[in-house]
């Protein structure tokens, strides 16, 4: 239903999945206007960089294609209509989910497919069955692991009702330090996002496997392949704290 | 109440609009500052490969880019100003109401945006910068002229941000559904002004047309002045030469979409 109702003002559904198409391209415009100023960023190439951007946009457009209106809980919390929600025989989280669920979101899957695609063509990677079979695993695995942020963050906003611009920092945030080489950031930074908020699995580890290149931290070399894993127990972890957050909920009965 | 004060009651009421919601700001400001670390790491990176990339030296380039964070929600770069609003009241038919007040609809708006940019620079925009000043090496200008510079430029970029985002909410008369244009709006916004890098790092034409834009007048402007590198006279003709246009379409626009157009009801 939301997608039909999008499509009644059809101007600005062209715009908007345009303008979600551009919007990610702009962020590669930039890399593309730094790399015509240099011509390696912390020792990693354009195609290189733009193959660590592929892989981050697909994976977090996919998550945000399923799950991203999950930062309008907010305001359901704080209106009220939540309640509608609840008395429904349908799944809240389901229900959440699906609210103005929105096609024009492809506009990001598909400009990181292209990158991607780019990037591809112009790696000198030395393919192997196992670094092939990493890819289309690594891509869910990523999405998985961002649709944990999604979900723990909308159960955050059980908590802070009008709080959330945080979850933007872990969504948004997330995915743009993700499109850089981890050796551009300082280690603590790269630390956190490997073991507390594991999000250094959607690219930079299996990533660094296919392109042969050191695991981030000296990890081994295996841990390439535990994205799907790392995504398993995130969304686990991120249910459970859903389930906390909802079993909370007090209406504000206005 | 002569109009003067109705304009400075409309302000203030902006003001404390938004400092109501102290848990959104202080996710404002959060938010900013993981931004604002993420960004200079890349900078860093890329000053390190190319020092002296468009005439900054290292800590200037950091103080870009903490400039850019407290800026982005104070002048609204990529929207998310009182224009949300006003696209909303036109969108179900509201406005018909705005246009019957003793009040110009678009001084009314100016108003409260400038209530609005004026918390969000001291709720929103101080903190992030105030942390990457501490955390960072930065280049911070010693004379207190320059900041008094700066703070003009600032009431000046307000005007010009309003004005774009102005003339944005009007085309919802036509298009009645704004998201698409907030969308567009939203990238012009992120890239012309300098949010995504510096505009003196654009290469060649590229640089000089979006030099050239109202954007620039939103960040590239104020990080010239606060580092030292602008003709103050300059800067400001730019800037407010961008205000005088702006301000003046919308006020065109506003009275075609008046005359013209017909409010939606139910």
């Amino acid at each position: 239903m939301w997608v039909r109702s999008t499509m009644a003002y059809r101007a600005s559904f062209v715009m908007t999945t345009f303008g979600n198409f551009a919007a990610t391209f702009f962020d590669f415009v930039a890399i593309m206007l730094m790399f015509s100023r240099v011509d390696s960023l912390a020792g990693w190439s354009l195609p290189e960089v733009a193959f660590l951007y592929g892989l981050s946009a697909v994976a977090f457009g996919m998550a945000d294609l399923l799950i991203g209106s999950m930062d309008r809980l907010g305001r359901r919390v704080r209106d009220g209509t939540l309640d509608t929600l609840l008395v429904r025989p349908a799944p809240v989280l389901a229900q959440v989910a699906a609210d103005r669920f929105a096609l024009r979101r492809l506009g990001r899957v598909t400009q990181g497919a292209l990158v991607l695609g780019w990037s591809l063509s112009r790696l000198d990677v030395d393919w192997t069955p196992l670094k092939l079979l990493l890819m289309p695993v690594m891509i869910a695995g990523g999405c998985g692991i961002f649709c944990a942020v999604f979900v723990a963050g909308a159960a955050f906003q059980f908590l802070a009702q009008d709080a959330s611009e945080v979850q933007n920092a872990f969504t948004y945030g997330g995915t743009t330090l993700l499109q850089y080489p981890p050796a551009v950031f300082t280690e603590g930074l790269v630390r956190g996002v490997t073991f507390v908020l594991p999000l250094a699995f959607v690219n930079w580890v299996p990533a660094a496997y296919v392109l042969g290149r050191p695991c981030p931290l000296g990890l081994p070399g295996w841990t390439a392949f535990v994205s799907p894993l790392v995504a398993l127990a995130c969304c686990a972890l991120a249910g459970l704290a859903w389930r906390a957050g909802l079993r909370s909920y007090r209406s504000t009965g206005s | 109440m002569d109009a003067g004060r109705l304009y400075v009651a409309v302000a203030a009421g902006g003001f404390r609009r938004y400092a109501t919601y102290r848990a959104a700001t202080a996710a404002g400001v959060f938010t900013n500052t993981v931004f604002g670390l993420i960004i200079v790491c890349t900078y860093r990176a890329l000053w390190d490969a190319r020092p002296h990339l468009g005439g900054y030296d290292q800590a200037q380039a950091v103080t870009y880019v903490w400039l850019g964070q407290a800026l982005l929600s104070t002048l609204a770069i990529g929207g998310g100003g009182v224009e949300e609003e006003l696209m909303e009241r036109i969108r179900t038919g509201d406005v018909a109401v705005d246009l019957y007040r003793p009040a110009d609809l678009q001084l009314w708006w100016l108003a409260a945006d400038l209530g609005r940019a004026c918390f969000q620079l001291l709720g929103r925009g101080v903190l992030p910068f105030l942390f990457g000043m501490l955390c960072f090496h930065a280049y911070l200008p010693p004379d207190a002229g320059t900041w008094l510079a700066l703070l003009v430029t600032l009431a000046l970029a307000m005007l010009v941000g309003f004005g774009i985002r102005y003339l944005l909410a009007l085309s919802a008369f036509w298009l009645l559904d704004g998201s698409g244009v907030t969308r567009i709006a939203q990238l012009a916004g992120y890239f012309c002004s300098g949010m995504l890098l510096p505009l003196n790092v654009f290469p060649g034409t590229l640089g000089e047309v979006v030099r050239a834009l109202p954007w620039s007048a939103l960040l590239q402007a104020p990080a010239d002045v606060l580092l030292g590198r602008a003709d103050l006279l300059g800067v400001w003709l730019f800037q407010a030469g961008w205000a005088v246009a702006l301000l003046g379409a919308g006020r065109l626009l506003q009275s075609a979409a008046t005359r013209r157009v017909v409010v939606q009801g139910g």
